[in-house]
């Protein structure tokens, strides 16, 4: 097993910056936004993004949910291993609302064709947008694309791309795995 | 750790602890799904399920219906009464020509014990019991132990009593393994006639003063006098029933202490508990029946994924 970094932490803390100012100039002050981190990876980065917003933006009124999408991903019963469900923190209505889905790593859209369906069980949004830290190119199974991106990467299938964060491994990093 | 032990759900004596954990964990996510504002999931879009009641059932079949299309199941209902059973046709040719339209899932109520495991045995289905005569209820005791579970934090160290029609009651032996198992303190109050003289095998004392029941548990769970599943007369009297058996608001507030109320239903009002028990803020009845709904889509979503495409 070979680890190469794609992030270090300061690569990390400058993307997110990027991140939410972008957030910023399509969602002003946040009143009629709220933000989505998927479970259960996803919720690192959205809680962070949200964090930031607050502290270093200022954005006073953010809401913020947790997703949890195993009830509709298309892989049920597909697996060896069991699909175990996480928590689903939604303590909000998203009708007419713009929903910003969060997650870390796209690769082959079908999170988030499963998380645009569970998003639907609470109500109809006005607008649908999609930020992820890491977009893998060339992997896509759906016509799915972000709107908010960290960094692109080119990596082959059997690549395996691993967030870690400060808050459960001590370190903010992005790495890319390979067997060989 | 998210899966079953068991290929069927036939009763609760089969389960491991961990099972029941499991089951409980899953419910805590469906508990949620149920009360957002749709409350449906498309698990289960390609999983066909027969509820085969060969007895009567109101809440017991509209609750598995209910969660089986909450999961987006396609669901076939079978009722006895309008069949060919009424013809003399057999339970296995019965289930078969069912089976025959690819059904996944069987949940079946049937008037004999063991009819569950003798067609599990016979079928390529998963099977869930839906009561098997005065055998077992197993999801009614699953839900009735995450009801506690909900009201109290917890079911271990609880001191629970069965009230009632113990005999007939195949909610009362699914509660006692289901809580026993969950390391509860398990006492029934009856009538002499209405307790079986196997219960102390099972690890649960008889308790045949109310008051005194009443005043030793955190929960009291009540059952339905089974009028219908008594060939002799158990008790003199409904009347005599109620006087030395029936709860009521003044017996409760005499206590000193709060304490659960619970009741499987249908509820014979003024008979084994009064309506202002019932209807109580201590009474937790309708939070089994919510419950028992999001319990039925864990049992039949986590033996779902045992059905390998």
């Amino acid at each position: 097993m070979s680890r190469k970094t794609l992030l270090n932490s300061k690569d990390i803390e400058i993307i997110l910056h990027r991140l939410a100012c972008q957030l910023i100039e399509n969602h002003n002050d946040f009143s009629n936004t709220v933000l989505i981190g998927l479970q259960p990876r996803g919720t690192f980065l959205a809680e962070r993004l949200a964090e930031l917003l607050k502290t270093a933006y200022n954005i006073k009124e953010l809401e913020l949910g947790l997703l949890d999408i195993t009830f509709y991903r298309d892989d049920f019963r597909r697996k060896d291993k069991p699909l175990a469900a996480e928590t689903t923190q939604m303590n909000f209505l998203i009708e007419d609302k713009k929903v910003v889905i969060i997650d870390d790593v796209l690769f082959s859209g079908r999170s988030i064709r499963a998380a645009l369906t569970a998003i639907q069980s609470y109500g109809r949004p006005k607008s649908i947008e999609l930020l992820v830290l890491i977009d893998r190119r060339f992997s896509r199974h759906l016509p799915i694309q972000p709107n908010y991106r960290g960094r692109q990467v080119d990596a082959i299938n059997e690549e395996k791309v691993l967030v870690t964060w400060k808050k459960t491994h001590k370190k903010d990093a992005v790495y890319i795995e390979s067997k060989a | 750790m998210q899966e079953l032990s068991v290929e069927h759900l036939l009763g609760i004596k089969y389960l491991k602890p961990n099972d029941i954990d499991v089951i409980f964990k899953t419910a805590d996510h469906f508990k949620e799904v149920i009360n957002r504002p749709i409350k449906k999931v498309p698990s289960l879009r390609d999983i066909t399920i027969a509820n085969l009641f060969f007895e009567n059932s109101t809440r017991t079949k509209l609750s598995f219906e209910l969660a089986e299309k909450r999961l987006s199941a396609d669901v076939i209902n079978f009722s006895a009464g309008q069949s060919s059973v009424k013809k003399g046709e057999t339970l296995i040719d019965t289930v078969n020509n069912i089976l025959s339209m690819k059904v996944d899932i069987v949940v079946m109520r049937h008037g004999n014990v063991g009819a569950g495991v003798f067609l599990s045995k016979h079928v390529n289905a998963k099977i869930i019991n839906a009561g098997d005569g005065t055998h077992e209820h197993p999801t009614q005791a699953l839900l009735d132990s995450y009801s506690i579970r909900e009201k109290l934090g917890t079911v271990k160290g609880k001191k629970i009593v069965i009230v009632g029609d113990v005999l007939h009651s195949r909610v009362a032996l699914s509660n006692i393994f289901a809580l026993k198992l969950q390391g509860a303190t398990v006492k029934v109050c009856g009538p002499t006639t209405l307790i079986p003289k196997y219960i102390s095998s099972l690890g649960v004392e008889v308790e045949t003063n109310l008051k005194k029941a009443l005043e030793w548990c955190d929960v009291a769970n009540v059952l339905r006098v089974q009028h219908e599943r008594m060939d002799i007369k158990y008790f003199p009297s409904t009347r005599e029933y109620t006087q030395l058996f029936g709860i009521n608001q003044e017996i409760l507030d005499n206590l000193g202490k709060k304490i659960v109320i619970m009741h499987p239903g249908p509820i014979n009002r003024g008979v084994e508990i009064t309506s202002d028990v019932a209807d109580s803020s201590e009474s937790i009845i309708l939070n089994q029946v919510e419950n028992g709904v999001a319990v039925r889509m864990a049992v039949i979503y986590l033996l779902a994924q045992q059905i390998k495409r």
